[in-house]
């Protein structure tokens, strides 16, 4: 094997068929590993010796990855987290079956800068492509090199001993435990895909691909610690923080010491804007920060737009435009040309446990834990934050509420880190209380999405003319400044101006490009960081609305053709894979071409297709839907969902994400709406920003997963939103006869659109 | 000072009398169980059972719940040996974060308690007071189903065994 | 009450044996009229008379089609099924003529002929204007035609005979039209035309007398309806602080508002369906309304200014909590939300100094949102409130309730909170 074979395969080119025709087992990791190694989460690098695959190229050595003790039991290292997405249980599967050990014999570290390699943020989906990658090349290759030591202990052939369940065995039943075999530096190696790691062929696959039960499930319904809301080191304090209440607020005033003779009370933490209370019993603490609240006289001023009027105020804010396409070539004659505007409001993660953080400040060093999504990241703000430098200060990831992006965990860690730096010595928790979370998480920003596109009299797509007015989708990293704790205090921070994140990945921008066939095709992303709302990454960033509006359009477009939705689709998809995933959506829903959309009320059927990010998971939903004539309430019917995430390590996991991401979404698309005024937000709790509920979900919800094995992982976690909220869109419209541009379809909006 | 009794045992908690349930089982008894989702009786995340019936514990003082029967998910059944909804949840694999999870299950244990065999519109609508963030409803509606399946069969061992 | 049935069954027989009462002549079938007949302005303008008329509360079941009827109406003298008025043939209103709806709206007689029982407050109905009455057929005419029998009523003898109805009609039923008051502004008598009329809300603010008829001489005096206390309107309204039109503007609008309450029980599909009603109209009822009181006596006014400072935290008598147990409960379980002195900063649940619920003649209300709490239907948002019943026993209910009535009003102790919290279980 050689580099120049490596070089000459391009991603994703390796079929089922030619795994299987594939030499020997030697071919088959090699070919995958090339497979990996171009896996898109790499951009841009163009290398002499190809790059190391996956979150290797951060992290090469294999022991950052996998260390082995005397005994035998393996511990694997990842600097991703677990935040609900099931990635414990992923790459646990990924470890066993690449090291040939019993998935019970894993212990799994996840994020914490003293322990695991750093791997910036689980975000974007790219768990599996960044940390399974990795961890799966690590994985192979321990298990080559310990089997190598057992060859020479054993005085054997390599090739005539295997790996098998934590052991290396020779053909004639010696059998050496891997716990024998780590002695010295062995795994302190570099990586070294396609020469000593050599995958487990598809074929063979024990663990990786079939669905094991997620290993976090149990403690989480019989009661264990499983959450940071569950750490409780000993002496540990409680805090409470009061924030301002409304953007801007300047705090006037406030007369701490009858605060201070409250029961419980260890100190009132005054300075600048920020605000907090600590006490011995978690109860006091809450009462002394309602006493704290009323105590506080602050300042407010206007800060926000008119809510009734925000997207044409969007429109109006300077902007930079970025020209994501300007493509032109050679198309029929345009005969019908279609125009419309969408919007999306700003949206909440609303996580169902607002945030949590503990910190102890001892012997002048930090140790902070917290549920956020990167704990290198989180680490650099807050040395910042309190002057130390980032070795002083460790970050451990424990789980938390499911956190979709960037909520507001960051926030509280800082908060008990800058408490803990104020009182050194005991451990300080900072629990939010509900109205923190909703009104201070940073928000998914408000979008308008702009499209204009022509049909020739084939009724093919000529042109796609589209802009989205958008505000910053991520103020990550920020450093101390984009805390709020670093933005209150006297000595504030500045959050750092927000760029928009380049292509393929996006911001706002994210899903920016039409999966369809169109020879003119002009993207522009008009990124306006005004930031009037607390906004940042929220679970696909611009991907939900981006699709929203294009693939509700392409419906319009579809009508407008007189093409059935399906149909049109198809004939504008060249990716065979994403035709896969819509065929086997429609074929599974059992669509029916040419059903009659508009009878203006009762069932209607909708489907959207997108690949999420253009290069990650692909996705395809059908929805049916019923809505009511009287009341405009839409019933979910049905979802049905084919979803392909590249080679599958966990068929149930992905179902499971497919499914939430799909319910979610239609929660954002039916309910879901921040309320604000001029000065403040008025969703301050779930009564003012209801979410879906248990009696509005769906009648049934089904997932296909295509398997592509030994192609790259591509993600799943994202990648049913965007299709769920836009089948859902047309599902309606194909009920009413209405098209509803602008979300949420509350009742009322629906009813409105119907008429009576 | 409190006197409760939690999952059969008698506790005795040093709590001033307006503390709400929860604080007490998560602070002062290091309960992990029951969770703090929004303290205003909107979300469900801290759904205990007392006489079995679902509450949220966010907002019950401990004061009226002298000579009351609480029951907490660590009542139902252990990792080793979960009961029957705990079971069925795992089953089902009826969780992504899990932070909604254990209320989920306490608010299926009080609606079977109630209704044995529950209708899909019974189950949708028992479980409507609790709130899921990450999109698990479809699957804790069969978990559910499941549990019920469990329960019957379970009494209807018991009550072989009897004759 | 013995000698009304006496003479009820008395006036039943001869009625039966005389026959004159027993039904009026039926209208004649007609084809369903073709939706597209129906001219769009008509449709829209009933539409809106419809939400108005609340009808489609009555006359859909839950998680039933809408008006396809079937919801049933519990009354003292038995249960009543509202009927399927939408254009469905068979079990619908769908071969009914315009007159024959006008007659079912004015008279309270069906196509056929049968009397209609006055659970359908045809006594308000019948102020509605002939061009009103025309839109509100349109509308109806024009909805989704759903198959659904109406189970039959479920009354005791005498009141199964709806003879007896024809009687009741003789006593009670004005059927003259609608007579606008010169004095008054227009908005004032377009108020007054829905509120006597199609809005009927005197079947529920106004008292009953034994037979079941509004009792003239007590108008929007309060009464009693499934469970919940209709409060009353008039100079005797309990309210803390007096409503304005602005004031009754923003109820019906919002279903909320900070100085009363919060629209719940069956006041709160009321406000829903007013969603769909005009700016103009909702003004015009308030104005209305409003008036119903009169101007506030100084004596009002001065309380008001009272509940506002207690409101506030000032003034006599003192927030300060009475000790007790419903001090612990009230701040274990209410104060997250409604707030005592310091909590909840930031646009707080109803305070409730200014609650006419807490300061209601019957602790009804008050105990019943305290047992079941307050759901917005379709989960839309607006103000949310958990159900204590699986928590508080009937004392500590009553412990609470004293609780806040104490520390809250200036009012005496409430008497049959224990009643009352068994009734609302
Ligand atoms: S935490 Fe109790 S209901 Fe939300
Ligand atoms: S599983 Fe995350 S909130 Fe329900």
């Amino acid at each position: 094997m050689t580099k120049k074979t490596n070089a000459s395969k391009t991603p994703g080119a390796l079929s089922r068929r030619s795994l299987l025709a594939g030499g020997g087992a030697l071919v088959v990791g090699f070919s995958m590993a090339d497979a990996f190694a171009q896996a898109p989460s790499a951009p841009g690098a163009a290398p002499a010796a190809p790059p190391l695959p996956g979150a290797l190229r951060g992290a090469p050595m294999i022991d950052s990855w996998i260390r082995i003790d005397a005994a035998g039991k393996v511990t694997v290292f990842t600097g991703k987290v677990e935040i609900g997405q099931g990635i414990k249980t992923a790459l646990i599967q990924v470890a066993a079956e690449q090291l040939s050990v019993p998935v019970s014999s894993i212990t799994l570290v996840t994020a914490d800068t003293a322990r695991t390699p750093g791997e910036g943020y689980t975000a974007g989906s790219q768990s599996m492509q960044d940390s399974g990658t990795a961890i799966m090349h690590a994985s192979a290759q321990a298990r080559e090199i310990l089997i190598k030591v057992a060859a020479e202990k054993l005085g054997a052939d390599v090739a005539s001993l295997k790996a098998e369940g934590g052991s290396v065995v020779a053909p004639d039943g010696r059998k050496l435990g891997y716990g024998e075999l780590v002695a010295g530096d062995v795994l302190k190696v570099r990586a070294e895909p396609g020469a000593t790691s050599k995958l487990v062929r598809h074929a063979d696959y024990k663990v990786m691909g079939t669905s094991m039960p997620r290993v976090d499930i149990p403690a989480k319904v019989t009661g264990g610690a499983a959450f940071i809301q569950d750490f409780r080191p000993d002496g540990m304090l409680h805090a409470r923080v009061v924030r301002p209440p409304s953007y801007g607020a300047k705090l006037e005033s406030v007369d701490t010491a009858s605060i201070e003779k409250l029961p419980g009370v260890r100190s009132v933490i005054r300075d600048g804007n920020f605000l907090a209370v600590v006490t011995a019993r978690e109860f006091q603490a809450v009462k002394a920060m309602e006493k704290l609240a009323a105590a506080a006289k602050w300042s407010e001023r206007e800060t926000m737009p008119e809510q009734a009027s925000f997207y044409s105020w969007l429109k109006q804010q300077d902007k930079r435009a970025i020209t994501i396409r300007d493509d032109k070539g050679p198309a029929g004659q345009p005969v019908k040309t279609l125009e419309a505007e969408y919007h999306r409001p700003y949206h909440m993660h609303g996580s169902i446990g607002p945030a949590c953080g503990v910190a102890q400040f001892k012997d002048g060093e930090m140790t902070v834990w917290a549920c956020s999504q990167g704990m290198f990241p989180l680490r650099a703000a807050i040395a910042e934050l309190v002057k130390l430098p980032p070795p002083k200060v460790r970050c451990i990831h424990l789980e938390g509420p499911g956190c979709y992006g960037h909520n507001g965990a960051d926030d509280a860690a800082a908060d008990a880190a800058y408490i803990a730096f104020k009182l050194p010595g005991a451990p300080v928790r900072v629990q939010w209380m509900r109205h923190d979370e909703h009104l201070w998480e940073p928000y998914g920003a408000g979008m308008a999405m702009r499209v204009k596109a022509s049909l020739d009299s084939e009724g093919m797509l000529t042109g796609w003319d589209y802009d989205v007015f958008t505000d910053a989708h991520s103020t990550r990293p920020g450093g101390a400044g984009s805390t709020l704790v670093g933005q209150a205090i006297e000595n504030a921070f500045k959050l750092p101006p927000p760029q928009p994140i380049p292509q393929l990945n996006g911001s706002g921008d994210r899903n920016i490009i039409p999966p369809y066939k169109v020879a003119n095709l002009k993207l522009v992303h008009n990124f306006q960081p005004h930031m009037k709302l607390r906004v940042s990454a929220l679970r696909g960033l611009g991907a939900y609305s981006n699709v929203f509006a294009i693939e509700s359009f392409m419906d319009e477009l579809a009508a407008a053709a007189g093409a059935d939705p399906v149909a049109f689709r198809l004939k504008h998809l060249t990716d065979p894979r994403a035709i896969d995933v819509v065929k086997l959506t429609a074929d599974k829903f059992g669509w029916k071409a040419g059903a009659v959309t508009g009878a203006g009320v009762g069932r209607g059927q909708g489907i959207a297709y997108s690949r999420y990010k253009s290069t990650a998971g692909y996705c395809a939903v059908a929805v049916e839907v019923d809505v009511d004539r009287e009341t405009g309430r839409v019933r979910l019917i049905r979802a049905v969902s084919a979803a392909d995430s590249g080679t599958v390590v966990n068929p149930d996991g992905i179902k499971n994400q497919i499914e939430g991401g799909i319910i979610q979404a239609a929660s954002w698309t039916l309910h879901e709406a921040v309320q604000f005024d001029r000065t403040r937000v008025l969703s301050r709790d779930w009564s003012r920003y209801p979410i879906l509920r248990a009696n509005e979900t769906f009648e049934s919800v089904e997932i296909h997963v295509i398997d592509r094995p030994g192609t790259p992982f591509l993600g799943t976690g994202e990648s049913s939103q965007g299709p769920a909220g836009a089948a859902i869109a047309n599902a309606v419209f194909n009920a009413t006869g209405k098209r509803m541009r602008a979300l949420p379809y509350t009742p009322a909006r629906v009813k409105e659109a119907i008429g009576v | 000072m409190a006197k409760l009794e939690i999952n059969g045992n008698a506790v005795n908690v040093d709590a001033e009398p307006d503390t709400p349930l929860l604080y007490v089982l998560r602070d002062d008894l290091k309960m992990n169980g029951a969770k703090f989702g929004c303290g205003l009786g909107q979300c469900g995340a801290c759904t205990v059972l007392v006489d079995g019936k679902a509450a949220f514990s966010c907002v019950v003082p401990v004061s009226v719940l002298e000579g009351r029967k609480i029951t907490t998910i660590e009542g139902l059944g252990t990792i080793e040996k979960p009961g029957p909804v705990q079971r069925a949840f795992i089953e089902e694999q009826a969780a992504q974060c899990g932070y909604c999870t254990a209320g989920l299950v306490m608010r299926t244990e009080a609606l079977l308690k109630a209704t044995r065999q529950p209708s899909e519109a019974q189950i949708r609508d028992g479980l409507s007071p609790n709130l899921c963030r990450c999109g698990t409803y479809n699957r804790v509606i069969k978990a559910v189903q499941r549990a019920a399946q469990y329960m019957r069969t379970a009494s209807a061992e018991a009550g072989s065994d009897k004759t | 009450m013995r000698t009304i049935i006496g003479i009820i069954v008395a006036v039943a027989a001869l009625a039966g044996l005389g026959g004159v009462f027993v039904s009026r002549p039926s209208i004649a079938p007609i084809e369903r009229p073709q939706a597209s007949t129906f001219p769009a302005e008509a449709v829209k303008a009933g539409a809106s008379l419809a939400a108005v008329g609340n009808c489609i509360t009555c006359h859909t079941k839950d998680s039933g089609a809408p008006f396809a009827g079937g919801r049933a109406i519990e009354t003292p003298f038995g249960r009543i099924y509202a009927t399927n008025i939408t254009p469905d043939p068979v079990t619908g209103i769908g071969r009914w003529s315009e007159p024959a709806f006008g007659r079912a709206m004015r008279e309270g007689v069906a196509r056929d002929g049968r009397h209609l029982y006055p659970a359908f407050p045809y006594d308000h109905m019948a102020k509605t204007s002939d061009a009103d009455i025309k839109s509100v057929y349109a509308f109806l005419m024009t909805r989704t035609a759903t198959p659904a029998p109406t189970p039959a009523n479920e009354l005791g003898f005498p009141y199964s005979s709806r003879s007896l109805v024809a009687f009741w009609k003789l006593l009670y039923h004005d059927r003259s039209p609608f007579k606008p008051q010169a004095a008054q502004s227009a908005e004032w008598n377009r108020g007054a035309y829905l509120v006597e009329g199609l809005a009927h809300c005197g079947s529920c603010h106004t008292p009953r007398n034994a037979m079941g008829a509004e009792d003239p001489s007590k108008p929007y005096a309060g009464a009693d309806v499934q469970g919940w206390t209709a409060p009353a309107l008039g100079a005797t309204s309990d309210a803390a602080v007096p409503w304005t039109a602005d004031r009754l503007y923003d109820y019906l609008r919002k279903g909320r508002s900070p100085q009363h309450g919060v629209a719940a029980g069956p006041m709160a599909p009321v406000v829903r369906n007013l969603a769909g009603v005009s700016d103009a109209d909702i003004k015009a009822i308030a104005t209305y309304v409003a008036s119903i009181a009169g101007a506030p006596s100084a004596m009002r006014q001065a309380q008001a200014t009272q509940a506002i400072a207690r409101a506030k935290g000032e003034g006599a008598p003192s927030r300060n909590a009475p000790s007790g147990p419903g001090a612990a409960i009230y701040a274990g379980a209410c104060a997250q939300c409604h707030g005592e002195a310091g909590r909840a900063p930031l646009d707080p649940a109803l305070n409730l100094a200014l609650s006419t619920s807490v300061r209601a003649g019957s602790p009804n209300n008050l105990v019943r949102v305290i047992l079941s709490g307050i759901q917005q239907a379709d989960n839309a948002p607006g103000p949310h409130m958990p159900g204590f019943a699986t928590v508080l026993d009937d004392k500590q209910t009553a412990d609470l309730v004293a609780y806040v009535r104490a520390s809250f009003t200036d009012r005496p102790a409430f008497a049959g909170v224990d009643g009352a919290a068994r009734r609302a279980r």
